[in-house]
């Protein structure tokens, strides 16, 4: 018995939300009186895995295939399906990212357990089982009750956090047996963008909408971003006129994201927008109608022209940060 | 080719959210039901790549599970242009069902290309893509953000963190898209909903399903404590309250 965590690497090497995921998967463990065994698939050193044990994972089973290096949804999730098996699990965790949602599904159906995706805390009962998730894009929550002895749970990045418990982890090496059916895909070009800070990622992100007129005056916003560290996004309108890339969109039809820090800049604040971005820990609204709905989603708000406001922000962070 | 839309039926997306007995079921009272944006997009995109295909995609169909009531949803997709519809006669219960409904409904028809979108926006399952595809035995390509029709097969763009992938993917093969795929939904038009009356809308009878998860209750997210304003002169004191209330500077 145990709760089987799949932990994604990007370039060999986990992330804040792999630790979070296995943080998570111990708070499960330690409700059922299990172990954590993590799943790592492609070339992760030995040092980049025992991190996982301070995490809670007990046991890793590595996965290395040179044929597995894209994602490959059907043999992705035909491995994790395996290492379920072996490993008598109960419970599998995933990301409830791109990743987690393109295998999330297909495990579920292999084997017939039943998937509760985003969830953002630990059951309130383990038996009936019975877990929280996002309904109605962020407007509600719903209890769900899993029924089938098998669970699959995919938990929003950023809500549960990450939790050190200090252990160490033993690592074993499985071989999958995967046949040409779990391999219809090939793919065939990829394109990288370098150098930023992903939005998915970002602990702080400067977005933009409407009011800033134009795409000349997004200065002011990528500025602030670089003092912070942050990631930039905007609304919907911005990215369909062309003003910045689709990857910046945030929304019900955009980026779902949750980050510390979320600064709206001449956003309206339309509940398609807030959909996106209400899970985020703060959120600070510039805008000079002071009824503009984003004060309603807002913790602290400026009521004034981003012209001026931006500036004049970027200036205060700056001396912020000298004297700290 | 034949290209297959899987349709949600969901609230407006302006809707206000309510439950009702003792908060175990969504109050459907005045609520507008819409095309799930995604799909929307889906079929805006299937229409254009059956246009610019000169043939070789002869049919683009919608299917939907869901009770009568559903039907109107589906009446719109004929409307902006679908060929024909099929409603699989069932209550959409949960994401495992509802795809198993879908797989017994399609899976001799011979479709080449599913789409589906990522999530549903009432009860974001993100799930019915990848169920579906897997109870079929075919491949399925998730994040999409673009689908091409060229010499005979179908390329998806795929989003990846920080890039993108092309991915050739051997049909048929479900789709599951996000954002891209399409920018603006297309509308019906007057002859199009004219049109729509006629198309062919299948009723199938609904096939057993497991039933493996269950909605209890609902909840609201707390209310949030009212927005605390700053003097637009004063951006220092923002700064710091977000260092030292908020803690995240
Ligand atoms: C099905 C559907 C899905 C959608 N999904 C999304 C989504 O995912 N994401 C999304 O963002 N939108 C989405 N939308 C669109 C959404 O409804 C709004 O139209 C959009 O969010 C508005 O963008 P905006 O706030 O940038 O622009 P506007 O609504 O035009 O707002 C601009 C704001 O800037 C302020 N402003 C103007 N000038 C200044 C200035 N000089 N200084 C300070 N403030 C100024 C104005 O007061 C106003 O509040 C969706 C809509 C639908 C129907
Ligand atoms: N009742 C349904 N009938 C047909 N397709 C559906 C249904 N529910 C969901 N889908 C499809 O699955 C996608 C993801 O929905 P979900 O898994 O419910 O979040 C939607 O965008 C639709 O393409």
């Amino acid at each position: 018995m145990s709760v089987l965590v799949y932990t994604e690497n990007w370039d060999g090497k986990f992330k804040k939300l792999s630790f979070e995921l296995v943080s998570f998967a111990k708070g499960i463990a330690e409700m059922t009186g299990t172990s954590v065994t993590a799943l790592s698939i492609g070339n992760v050193d030995a040092e980049e895995l025992n991190k996982l044990g301070n995490y809670g994972a007990s046991k890793i089973v590595e996965v290395k295939d040179d044929r597995l290096n894209h994602l490959i949804n059907g043999a992705y999730s035909s491995i994790i399906s395996q290492v379920a098996e072996k490993e008598g699990s109960s419970v599998v965790i995933l990301s409830n990212n791109n990743t987690g949602k393109a295998l999330a599904p297909r495990v579920s159906v292999k084997l017939k357990a039943g998937l509760v995706a985003g969830v953002n805390a630990l059951p309130s009962s383990a038996n009936p089982f019975i877990i929280k998730k996002k309904a109605f894009t962020g407007k509600a929550f719903a209890n769900v009750k899993v029924k089938s002895d098998k669970k699959i749970l995919t938990l929003n990045q950023n809500s549960f956090g990450v939790k050190e418990s200090g252990g160490s982890a033993s690592v074993e090496a499985f071989s999958p047996s995967l046949n040409d059916a779990d391999f219809k895909t090939e793919v065939k070009d990829v394109h990288k963008v370098t150098g930023k800070v992903l939005l998915t990622d970002a602990e702080i992100v400067v977005s933009g909408g409407r009011g800033m007129k134009g795409p000349e005056n997004w200065g002011p916003i990528e500025e602030l971003a670089g003092l912070l560290g942050a990631a930039t996004a905007c609304s919907r309108p911005v990215s369909d006129e062309g003003w910045r890339p689709h990857e910046e969109h945030t929304g019900q039809t955009g980026k779902i994201i949750a980050p510390n820090l979320y600064i709206a800049a001449g956003i309206s604040g339309a509940i398609q927008h807030v959909a996106g971005i209400s899970s985020s820990k703060c959120i600070v609204a510039i805008n000079k109608d002071n009824e503009a709905p984003i004060f309603e989603a807002a913790d602290y708000g400026v009521i004034g022209d981003v012209m001026q406001v931006l500036p004049a922000l970027i200036d205060a962070v700056k001396s912020f940060k000298s004297e700290n | 080719m034949k290209i297959l839309i899987c349709i949600s039926n969901v609230p407006d997306t302006t809707t206000k959210i309510r439950f009702v007995n003792d908060n175990t079921a969504f109050d459907t009272n005045g609520v507008q039901w819409i095309i799930n944006p995604w799909d929307e997009l889906a079929l805006t995109r299937a229409l254009e790549l059956k246009e610019g295909s000169s043939g070789a995609i002869e049919k683009v169909s919608v299917i939907s599970v869901g009770p009568q009531s559903s039907e109107p949803t589906l009446r719109k997709a004929l409307a902006i242009g679908a060929d024909d519809a099929i409603r699989v006669n069932a209550e959409p219960k949960d994401a495992f069902a509802v795809a198993q409904q879908l797989a017994e409904a399609i899976k001799d028809e011979g479709y080449d290309l599913i789409i589906s979108g990522i999530e549903s926006s009432d009860y974001n399952g993100a799930a019915v893509g990848g169920m579906l595809a897997e109870f079929l035995g075919i491949a399925s390509v998730s994040s999409v953000s673009g689908i091409n029709f060229e010499s005979g097969g179908f390329q998806v763009k795929r989003e990846i963190d920080g890039g993108s992938e092309m991915v050739a993917a051997q049909t048929p093969f479900v789709a599951i898209i996000q954002k891209g795929v399409a920018i603006v939904p297309r509308i019906p038009s007057m002859r199009g909903i004219m049109q729509a009356r006629t198309k062919p809308l299948k009723v199938v009878e609904s096939s057993a399903t497991d039933n493996l998860t269950e909605f209890v209750d609902y909840e609201l997210p707390p209310a949030k404590a009212a927005c605390k304003m700053v003097d637009p002169e004063n951006m220092k004191e923002l700064v710091n309250l977000l260092h030292t209330e908020a803690k995240v500077l």
